[in-house]
């Protein structure tokens, strides 16, 4: 059975269209991920889909429930962990948790063993203010806060935005857990990295899906050739790889660019020779697979919009 | 109801965790009170009046000694030529000067008339106004007093012998009271409320708690109660205060008092809650509660100036804040003494102003984020 279904959805604020004809479906235990930018429309989407805002088109259902008419059954079975840390920051962390566990009408009790393994790493903090504890700290409390009345839907907005890299392989993994447990888990992230952990990815540019598929299968399907570049001068080295005949796309990644070429007119060879004429020193090219944020820029540039 | 309740303990939480607030909150009442009580006055109070006597004869010693007898005026300088006055206008060591005219005597009792001169400050008109019609009081009575000795016929002259009911000694307490049971009520439940409704939209908490199944009357009333519990405690010592260290006697009904403050501290909160169904910010509810609220009853209620003596305009404007007839039924019960079927009028507009105000707000509350 399929949880969430989205038919064309359009929404726009003023003069900006926020979403544009989205659709989408997740099955029941899926880990579903929408990966974009800042602004791409994610959290537009989230509070669509959590009936806090109105689509201007289109219609869209969480367990058969309409998130317009049905509104009120919606948020008795949804669990929802907006962008920013929504907690009471003067209230205690147990304070937190018995207050959203009271008005979802149950106990911590009842619903210990589903939070049980995220809510006892921060249970030795439990007399301390949310205010107080660290990102990671307080991810894993907002999620315990929005999975305490077992939530048949998750929806996570950017949970691991600002949370350190350690806790946010905890937090995947924790994610990974719930799911075992049957809950369909929506989530929203703009790191690339973290796509690979879903079991399907939305690629979201503009208020507009590019791709929905398995993270795997969108790198299977990666149509061009990659090569890492590396040389001493690296700045040079991003304008005159964009120079070369034959080079069709090229973007710095961290200590690397990452450069889609034309195999028939360029050859590994041909590269490091043209870039020695242009005064580079220490030249290492590599071919490599593509990583989602290939795809993405790939994607995202043969639509023209970057 | 289970619900509920943990909403008003996280609500007393916040509250109460956040001390430097809860200081002011419980403060302020007092401080303001005793303020306007002592500093700011407009009581009539050791006023010093200087003589300047061109006549120096036996009923201008009577008229001065009268006014030296009065506990409220004193005589602080004699002073002997015309110049001087300004002098000791200027050297703060007068209020009032008041002049004889050459041959008092003798002219009051030849031609029946002779004058006296009143000169006062003007910089503070109101206080002047009322040294003026002070000292006049006491001319005049020493005129009666004349006139009774006198055994001559014929000589009729009507004193007009102003009262000062309720407030003999025209104290400004008596005024401000009332006024700083609106403010105060006014700033705790309008304002506060509405900033701590507000801030949940700002810190992002109301999108969880309207993804969630409470109602929205829970979280509204929830937000009421704590605020409503610390305007019970400072009514009692707002009340406490001004009985046993302002001396402004509760003549009426205590009951009927506090039936009518509670049902104006209500009304407060609901406006608080209209006022949170329209702002987004923190900052723009403190504006619209101050701005809208605070000000037009520092001014418009009556509390620092007569409403009969505002523009007709700004008399019907003052008609739609609930402070101006809580102001005058708490007048009316407190120093008048009246019962509470007195001010039934009065009691009816609050009521049907809280009954529309919590309808509204209910209506406007948003059960989205747009």
């Amino acid at each position: 059975m399929q949880t969430i279904v989205v038919k064309n959805i359009n929404k726009s604020y003023e003069e900006a269209k926020a979403l544009n004809n989205i659709s989408f479906s997740v099955e029941k235990g899926e880990l579903f991920g929408i990966i974009g930018p800042d602004g791409a429309g994610k959290t537009t989407l989230f509070r669509i889909l959590t009936t806090l805002i109105l689509p201007d088109t289109g219609t869209a259902t969480i367990e058969g429930l309409d998130v317009v008419k049905d509104y009120k059954k919606i948020r008795t079975q949804v669990g929802y962990m907006p962008g920013k840390f929504s907690l009471y920051q003067d209230l205690t962390v147990e304070e937190n948790l018995q207050f959203f566990a009271t008005v979802f009408h149950t106990t911590i009790k009842n619903n210990y063993n589903l939070i049980k393994d995220i809510y006892s790493q921060i249970e030795p903090f439990k007399t301390r203010k949310a205010g107080k504890l660290s990102g990671g700290m307080k991810q894993k409390l907002a999620l315990s806060c929005a999975l305490i009345h077992k939530p048949k839907v998750l929806f996570l907005d950017e949970p691991t935005t600002g949370v350190d890299p350690v806790s946010r392989k905890e937090f995947w993994e924790m994610l990974r857990n719930l799911r075992k447990q049957g809950i369909t888990i929506l989530v929203s992230t703009p790191y690339m990295d973290e796509a690979t952990l879903c079991d399907r990815i939305a690629l979201i540019q503009n208020g507009e899906f590019m791709k929905i598929e398995p993270p795997q299968n969108i790198i299977n399907n990666f149509p061009e050739t990659l090569w890492a570049v590396k040389a001493e001068h690296m700045s040079a080295l991003l304008s005159d790889l964009r120079n070369c005949i034959g080079v069709k796309s090229c973007f710095a990644f961290g200590e690397v660019h990452h450069i889609t070429v034309d195999t028939e007119i360029l050859s590994l060879e041909s590269l490091i020779t043209f870039l020695q004429k242009k005064g580079h020193t220490g030249i290492h090219v590599n071919p490599i697979n593509p990583t989602i944020e290939d795809c993405y820029m790939q994607l995202s540039s043969s639509k023209g919009n970057l | 109801m289970k619900q509920f309740l943990a909403f008003v303990i996280k609500e007393f939480h916040h509250i109460l965790r956040d001390r430097r607030t809860i200081l002011i909150l419980l403060i302020m009442p007092i401080i303001q009170i005793i303020l306007f009580g002592f500093a700011v006055t407009t009581e009539v109070k050791n006023v010093r009046v200087s003589i300047l006597d061109h006549s120096k004869d036996d009923i201008t010693q009577n008229i001065i000694q009268q006014i030296n007898a009065n506990e409220y005026l004193s005589i602080s300088e004699n002073i002997y030529t015309t110049d001087e006055i300004d002098e000791i206008f200027r050297k703060n060591k007068t209020d009032l000067v008041l002049v004889f005219s050459d041959h008092f005597d003798n002219d009051l009792r030849h031609s029946g008339q002779a004058s006296v001169q009143i000169i006062a400050d003007g910089t503070d008109p109101n206080m002047a106004t009322m040294y003026v019609t002070y000292l006049t009081n006491i001319l005049l009575s020493a005129q009666q007093s004349l006139n009774s000795g006198e055994t001559l016929s014929g000589k009729f002259s009507i004193q007009p012998v102003v009262k000062l009911l309720y407030n003999p000694r025209m104290k400004g307490a008596y005024n401000f009271v009332p006024g700083v049971m609106g403010l105060i009520f006014t700033l705790i439940c309008a304002m506060m409320t509405s900033i701590s409704i507000v801030r949940e939209k700002e810190t992002g908490t109301m999108e969880i708690l309207l993804v969630s199944p409470v109602k929205p009357i829970f979280i509204i009333f929830a937000k009421m109660i704590p605020y409503f519990a610390l305007s019970c405690i400072n009514l009692t010592s707002i009340l406490l205060l001004s009985v046993y260290v302002l001396d402004v006697p509760i003549t009426g009904n205590v009951f009927s008092l506090i039936f009518i403050s509670l049902l104006f501290i209500i009304v407060s909160l609901s406006l608080g809650l209209l006022i949170s169904t329209v702002t987004q910010t923190q900052v723009a509810a403190m504006l619209v509660s101050g701005m809208v609220l605070i000000m037009p009853i520092m001014v418009l209620s009556g509390m620092m100036f007569p409403i009969e003596s505002m523009p007709h305009i700004l008399q019907t404007i003052s008609c739609i804040l609930p402070a101006r007839w809580y102001i005058i039924s708490i007048k009316k019960i407190m120093i008048e003494g009246l019962s509470i079927f007195m001010v039934w009028k009065e009691v009816c507009i609050l009521f049907s102003m809280g009954i529309f105000l919590i309808i509204i707000s209910l209506k406007k509350f948003n059960n989205r984020l747009e």
